[in-house]
């Protein structure tokens, strides 16, 4: 069985993992990070999205459905429980009442994310395709994009806000 | 003194935001028990065969599992699944076991189980399954299930009709006879295809059957009436049941069931003595889990010249699918009473045959039986219009009823309480630009512009509040309409809320909270709500058709005058004088023409907690309990407008501006109130341009995934422009009429009569839905040639 290292939200795992695990079910079930969840499982829903570091180290919005827990060996892994409670994403997505259920909105917020750090100031259009990926089905989206236009202009004007996973903490853990 | 802030009527941020936004949120698949196994069921590929022989011996001897059955090993014990709604003397009601025992009737139905200690080796151990199947004759057309020498779904029932129903106006009373002839007779088909309810959250359930009671864990709109009929059709004691509504990620209607997996679920619980976990996959629920709408619509509209209804005559064919859930039956009459929408028709006749088919069984999906009804009345209205020559709006004016005339009895039976159609459809008017866009209309068709626009119109009603009981048992629905409140004064002031509401994503915490705090005087935060555990919210019937405020909120608003009466009582003994002397206001109870001499709920609460120094004869407790059950629906209306682009060539549409202007009556909360509509118009224009579930005639979902059944994101949707008028209901303390549905109900005629409003130059007067660019252009291609 494949053994891979993992540093999710901060913390770092060594884990043997069956070769097939998706890394939601990684996460989910072995590291029991469920503030991700799975809607689908065909790629289309959005709502496992995490940040995942690419090879030059930065972190990307991927669907955790999609990527297996072995690609992510030696990687950093960023879920929602990550943005800590007071990121302007979270912020901004309750105060524009940017979710109903509240199902599609960790993948949601994690997607906005890696929208902003691309795009700090996008325009409705863009926003609306930038998130394409992720479905919601209570919203009507409105609300959704309101949010990460008003977190977008806070992220302008406090440029030094941290993004998630910029580094891991020292946390050491093996499962 | 400064008048107090009421709670009612601002846009309060959610109390259940923290959860849902940080991951801590409590789904059902998020729970874990100790020594929790999981569950896998391997389902029918057939759409209608019958079980020769299911063997799952290699499958019980696979690593992990700790066992594996088919519906044959439990089909003394695993129960039957209930409809609730027999809505005819005759209905032919099939059984309908949780696991099938001796066929299938449609793809994806349950045939067998394994029960293993993780979720990856029951899936693989289904592959161990062996089943042979004996293939039977596949139904799915509706007119041709309904022919001589049709196959039949169910063999042992000699009939593919579930029911025919029959309203007729002149029989009830409420209308007169059907004309002969008219002036203007326009009939038309529509077709309501089929939908998935399609929430977010997957079905999933966990049955702990541990220390001799059943404790279950399930992503449902209705543990209560769940707890009920698993105690029914189980025989298990009720009072050993506890159905608990976690966190549960939407539902639409698609929760509003009792599911042959959490049957099953149970049964594997038993059998294993251990918790059992089920959570279905995405493909799993688009195949199993109940479907919306499906429906042929023959509407003949009589009128005179001038536009003037003198009748109205709706034929439906509706697919049953081949079981029937706990409303199956019942959906599509609950439309009976709303395809006259807001007019004065003076004849009305509507009759609805459900038909059985091999494919999975429908159900309530979010507005149901109202859409498909607002949808056939607003689209032959305007079929009306171009017939006698006058704009869509106009043939609406001339047919409504006027403000000043309500409360109106309806040819359908009902009285609308209240409404005002003018003054919604004036402020449409007004923020669409509707007669800026008719001039560029004009200007587009003048012109013969490749991208024609269209104006497109839904003047909606609908009845929301369900229901009164004495109503519901006149339809022969199974239970009541009901809806409880209890409250719970903490010795610190602080309340607790207890509803028999069961929210999934509708705000109740924060809205209750809202109800409670300007009822009682008592700060929001100090305001706990508690649903969806029968065991702190004992009774209920939950959350659907648009009633947890309407019914629900009543229920809290009686349940805090209870607290404030006899809170009063205790007040003035505090102070002794007469309770007669209080007057209850700024959250408190004031000694009249000497204010400052006052007591809090809070204060009295505490006196309560000690009891030291209470009147003779009165209980220590503050707590109190209602049920209210509803003298009549609610009704609320809105005006639709949709400006949508058509290309001529492609067939794309473009909605260039949605305008929507809702009266729901009084508002609690105006932000939760606005992403309702948001949400609900997005499932309507998603019927009209996007979603269709499709089998082949064989009987697969060909739609069986998100990446086939498109339901929309970002990119595909509008700004939506919301606003509101507000006539209060006069049918409630409150005046609040409900919100869930009525987008979904507006929406989609909206649209599509503004794509056929582009299309009329071309002699289009109707697109089937959902109207994707290749229907649009064969449309357009079909008038051409």
């Amino acid at each position: 069985m494949p053994r891979v290292t993992v540093t999710v939200d901060g913390a770092r795992y060594t884990d043997d993992v069956p070769a097939r695990t998706l890394l939601v079910h990684y996460l989910r079930d072995q590291l029991g990070k469920v503030g991700t969840v799975v809607g689908c499982d065909t790629g289309n829903c959005g709502a496992c999205t995490v940040l995942l570091t690419d090879p030059d180290g930065v972190p990307r919005a991927v669907k955790s459905c999609s990527v297996l827990a072995v690609q992510a060996d030696g990687a950093q892994v960023s879920t929602v429980e990550s943005l800590g409670g007071d990121h302007p994403v979270q912020r901004a997505f309750h105060e524009q009442h940017a979710l109903q259920c509240g199902f599609c909105t960790p993948g949601m917020m994690m997607a906005a994310v890696d929208l902003l750090r691309d795009n700090p100031d996008p325009t409705d259009a863009e926003i609306r395709e930038g998130l394409e990926g992720n479905l919601c089905r209570c919203t009507g989206y409105q609300n959704i994009v309101r949010a990460v236009h008003a977190a977008a202009a806070e992220m302008r004007s406090a440029p030094t806000q941290e993004m998630p996973l910029v580094e891991a903490k020292s946390a050491e853990v093996t499962v | 003194m400064t008048a107090p802030v009421l709670e009612i009527g601002r846009s309060r941020l959610r109390k259940e935001d923290a959860r849902l936004l940080t991951g801590r949120t409590r789904w059902t698949e998020n729970i874990t028990l100790p020594g929790m196994l999981h569950m896998a069921i391997l389902r029918s590929p057939h759409a209608h065969a019958r079980l020769v022989n299911v063997d799952v011996s290699a499958a019980k001897n696979a690593d992990n599992v700790v066992t594996a059955f088919s519906g044959a090993d439990v089909a003394e014990t695993q129960g039957v699944l209930a409809c609730a709604w027999p809505v005819t003397e005759d209905i032919v009601l099939p059984t309908y076991t949780p696991l099938a025992v001796t066929e299938v009737r449609h793809v994806g139905e349950p045939v067998a189980v394994v029960v293993a200690r993780d979720r990856a080796s029951a899936v693989d151990a289904l592959e161990l399954i062996e089943v042979d199947y004996d293939p039977l004759p596949v139904v799915l057309h509706l007119e041709a299930a309904l022919g001589e020498g049709s196959p039949l779904v169910h063999s042992d029932k000699a009939t593919n009709r579930c029911y025919t129903w029959v309203f007729d106006a002149q029989a009830a009373g409420s209308g007169g006879a059907m004309p002969d002839a008219a002036e203007v007779v326009i009939k038309r088909r529509y077709v309501q295809q089929r939908l998935i309810p399609a929430s977010m959250e997957p079905r999933s359930v966990i049955v702990d059957p541990s220390g001799g009671e059943w404790t279950i864990y399930s992503a449902t709109q209705i543990p209560h009436v769940m707890r009920f009929l698993l105690a029914a059709t189980t025989g298990t004691p009720e009072h050993k049941i506890r159905v608990i509504a976690p966190d549960v990620g939407g539902g639409f209607g698609g929760k509003l069931a009792v599911t042959p997996e959490e049957w099953i679920a149970f049964a594997a619980a038993n059998l294993v003595g251990r918790p059992v976990k089920y959570t279905e996959s995405r493909a799993e629920t688009m195949v199993s889990a109940h479907h919306g709408r499906d429906l042929i619509q023959d509407v003949t509209l009589y009128a005179n010249r001038d536009g003037t209804v003198t009748g109205l005559d709706v034929k439906l064919i509706a697919n049953m699918g081949a079981y029937l859930g706990i409303v199956t039956p019942g959906v599509p009459l609950l439309g009976a009473f709303m395809y006259n929408g807001i007019y004065k028709f003076p004849a009305y006749r509507f009759e609805c045959t459900g038909v059985f088919t091999n494919t999975t069984k429908t159900d309530a999906y979010r507005g149901a039986g109202r859409p498909e009804a607002t949808y056939a009345i607003e689209r032959v209205m305007d079929e009306l219009a171009v017939e006698v020559g006058v704009d869509p709006l106009e043939i609406r004016r001339r047919n409504w009823i006027k403000h000043e005339e309500f409360p109106f009895a309806t040819v359908a039976g009902l009285t609308y309480d209240s409404g005002n159609y003018e003054a919604a459809t004036d402020k449409a008017m007004q923020i669409l630009g509707y007669d800026e866009l008719r001039d560029e209309q004009a200007t587009r068709r003048a012109n013969q512009d490749r991208v024609q626009l269209g104006i497109g119109i839904s003047t909606y009603t609908e009845m929301c509040g369900l229901a009164p009981s004495r109503i519901l048992g006149a339809l022969r629905y199974g239970a009541g309409g009901w809806e409880s409140a209890s409250i719970r004064v903490l010795p610190t002031g602080k309340v607790e809320v207890v509803t028999g509401t069961s929210p999934h994503g509708q705000g109740h915490e924060t809205a209750w909270s809202q109800i409670a705090a300007d009822q009682l005087g008592v700060a929001f935060d100090d305001i706990e709500v508690l649903h969806g555990d029968t065991r702190t919210s004992v009774k209920g019937l939950d959350t659907y058709g648009s009633r947890s405020l309407a019914v629900g909120g009543i229920a809290l608003v009686m349940a805090c005058a209870k607290v404030r009466d006899k809170a009063q009582k205790i007040a003035a003994h505090l102070l002794e004088c007469s309770p007669d002397d209080l007057e209850f206001s700024d959250g408190a109870f004031h000694v009249a023409g000497t204010p400052e001499a006052s007591k809090t709920i809070a204060e009295c609460s505490l006196a309560v907690f000690t009891a030291h120094n209470l009147p003779d004869g009165i209980e220590p407790t503050l707590d109190s309990e209602a049920t209210f059950d509803p003298s009549t629906f609610s009704f609320p209306h809105g005006t639709h407008l949709c400006a949508a682009e058509v290309d001529t060539e492609t067939g794309e549409v473009a909605i260039r501006r949605y305008v929507c202007v809702d009266d729901v009556g009084k508002v609690i909360n105006p932000l939760i109130v606005e992403g309702q509509v948001h949400g609900g118009v997005a499932q309507g224009i998603a019927q009209a341009l996007f979603e269709e579930a499709v089998y082949d005639a064989e009987g697969n979902l060909l739609t069986g995934s998100f990446a086939d059944y498109t339901i929309p994101s970002a990119f595909d949707l509008p700004e939506i422009i919301s606003d509101r008028t507000e006539t209060p209901a006069t049918s409630n303390p409150l005046g609040v009429k409900g919100v869930g549905e009525a987008g979904t109900i507006a929406a989609t005629p909206a649209v599509v009569n503004a794509i056929v409003d582009a299309l009329r130059p071309f002699g289009v007067n109707d697109v089937p839905m959902p109207c994707t660019p290749e229907r649009v252009w064969r449309a357009l291609s079909e008038v051409r040639s």
